[in-house]
């Protein structure tokens, strides 16, 4: 396992590039002047779950949205299949879209249309199937994801976990080639989360799509995933697989695998010597 | 002394610098919105039950409050216009100033403001809530474009209910100039409505009212789709959004019925 991203050649390598589903080469992204992402090279093979993982505010949903096309990088390259993401028009854009999924963090429900009609929202808008094919595609969608009894029900209606399974079901409406995950753990009781990660495994390996997985939840991404990434500050700092994870002994994956509260991640936000502010005049 | 009393001219000068770019930059934006959102009028057309359905919400759903309120300000009308009329002795002509009043100037301004409070301020929420909570984005990264599929139905929903709004405030308002004036004070009903027949044309009376009511469609719904589509993506943002929508869409309709104004009355002159 190398630390600042030279995995990412280990893993390419182990996958060949020509098989890459993501492909992201040297990636800087700023929100104006503030850096965000720093020389990201990640390579996401197809058919694998790869996680990317890092403390909040670290840039990992960033990611998911430059592989998205929701944002243009500052340099460095995004392919998705082949296709370089950027110099997509909005046409190709959309098009490429179609062939993606997207779990948000909270489900992103459209709040005014059933479980039903969340579903089939995108095989209405993007086919011409006749509407009992739809329904028997939705019926399975939701048997798929346990909840084929839920269809009449509102997003109102749904547990946090129940939500994040209509929207995982949601994401595989079309049969996408990949599917992204943004924080798919937030917040969810320990059963859901089980059932959720089981879901992205079982999903991946049935449909044959490529997962991407942005999360903090080191333990529930382990049982599940192929390989991770470890982002922090805008940088990949740490990669490998489960094992490797777990045998690692940097001191920025420990912490961030055993939890510790101080660490290469300080506990003390930045500020002047504690002494030297207790007793500074104040005037 | 606070800490902006205490900076210079200059301080000043650059801050109302800054609030004059920023106010023009977002008018520029508001126009290329404007455009955006007229790019996608034929989508919310070919798909007509999305346009159908914010015209339920942003119409049908406004019709108590529309229809209360024209009623209300056509009997306030009625007695204050026969107050007036009759130290003229003209109280006959009270049927067509109710109904002038009400078709030229206030059914079209009233409703709009009640329009605004109501149909703009529920839109600019409700899309700034699907902004918040990541429905707009979702879209998006379905290859949906939220401009064609939320924004465009419920601008044209709103362009197309406050004429028949304004139109129905008018038609309850002389209904209620009608109760109070006829029923109620006792004028003759062959004068208060032969008086409106005669005194009232459709060229250019009510085509005024039509066009002002359509303008402040047009603006309100714009300001409203506008203001929630680039709210900050919080509670915060969402409310102050939606006062945005009420305090802005107000102004201008006054601005834009004063301008109006002054144009048809110099064509009518």
């Amino acid at each position: 396992m190398n630390p600042h991203g030279s995995d990412a050649a280990t893993l390419g390598g182990r996958a060949g590039s020509d098989t890459a589903a993501v492909e992201l080469v040297d990636l800087s992204f700023a929100y104006d002047v503030r850096p965000v992402l720093e020389g990201i090279t990640m390579t996401i093979p197809r058919g694998k779950i790869v996680a990317i993982m890092g403390g909040s505010g670290c840039g990992k949903t960033t990611i998911l949205r430059l592989i998205g096309g929701a944002l243009k990088p500052k340099s460095g390259s995004v392919r998705v299949d082949g296709q370089s993401v950027p110099d997509l028009g909005p046409e190709a854009l959309y098009h490429l879209r179609r062939r993606c999924g997207m779990l948000f963090q909270f489900g992103a429900l459209f709040t005014d249309m059933s479980v039903f009609e969340n579903i089939a929202f995108p095989m209405r808008e993007h086919t011409d199937l006749p509407e009992e094919l739809i329904r028997d595609l939705v019926l399975m969608k939701l048997h798929a994801v346990g909840l084929r009894g839920a269809a009449q029900l509102m997003p109102s209606e749904l547990s946090g976990g129940m939500a994040r399974r209509v929207a995982l079901a949601r994401a595989i409406a079309l049969d996408p080639m990949l599917v992204m995950y943004d924080e798919p753990f937030a917040g969810l009781d320990p059963i859901s989360l089980g059932v959720i990660g089981q879901l992205i495994r079982r999903l991946n390996d049935a449909l044959g799509i490529t997962s991407v997985v942005v999360t903090h939840d080191v333990y529930e991404s382990l049982k599940i995933v192929d390989y991770l990434y470890f982002v922090s500050e805008g940088r990949i700092v740490a990669g490998g697989t489960a094992a490797e994870v777990r045998q690692s002994m940097m001191p920025f994956v420990r912490q961030f695998v055993d939890g510790q509260p101080d660490g290469p991640v300080p506990f003390h936000y930045p500020a002047p010597p504690y002494r030297e502010e207790l007793f500074a005049r104040v005037d | 002394m606070s800490i902006d009393a205490a900076q210079g001219p200059s301080y000043w000068l650059r801050r109302l610098g800054g609030a004059v770019t920023g106010g023009v930059a977002r008018v520029g934006y508001a126009t290329r919105f404007l455009g955006a959102v007229l790019w996608h009028t034929p989508h919310a057309f070919r798909r007509i039950h999305l346009t159908l359905r914010e015209i339920y919400f942003s119409g049908v759903l406004s019709l108590v409050i529309i229809l209360m309120s024209g009623m209300f300000v056509g009997m306030v009308l009625s007695l204050q216009g026969y107050e007036t009329l009759k130290r003229y002795g003209s109280d006959e002509q009270l049927g067509i100033l109710v109904a002038l009043a009400l078709v030229r100037e206030l059914a079209p301004v009233i409703a709009g403001l009640l329009f605004a409070s109501r149909a703009g301020s529920a839109i600019t929420a409700e899309i700034g809530l699907m902004k918040a909570t990541e429905q707009l984005a979702a879209m998006e990264m379905m290859a949906v474009d939220p401009l064609a599929r939320v924004v465009a139905p419920r601008f044209w929903g709103g362009v197309i209910s406050m004429p028949l709004l304004a139109a129905l405030f008018s038609a309850f308002g002389i209904f209620g100039g009608y109760l109070v004036g006829v029923r109620l004070i006792g004028i003759d009903e062959g004068a208060f409505w032969g008086q409106m027949q005669a005194g009232v044309d459709f060229w250019p009376d009510v085509t005024d009212g039509i066009i002002k009511s359509f303008v402040f469609g047009a603006a309100v719904s714009l300001i409203a789709v506008f203001e929630g589509y680039d709210s900050k993506p919080t509670a915060e943002g969402v409310s102050t959004a939606t006062t945005r929508t009420v305090v802005i869409s107000s102004l201008a309709i006054l601005a834009l019925d004063f301008v109006m104004t002054a144009f048809m009355f110099r064509g009518a002159a």
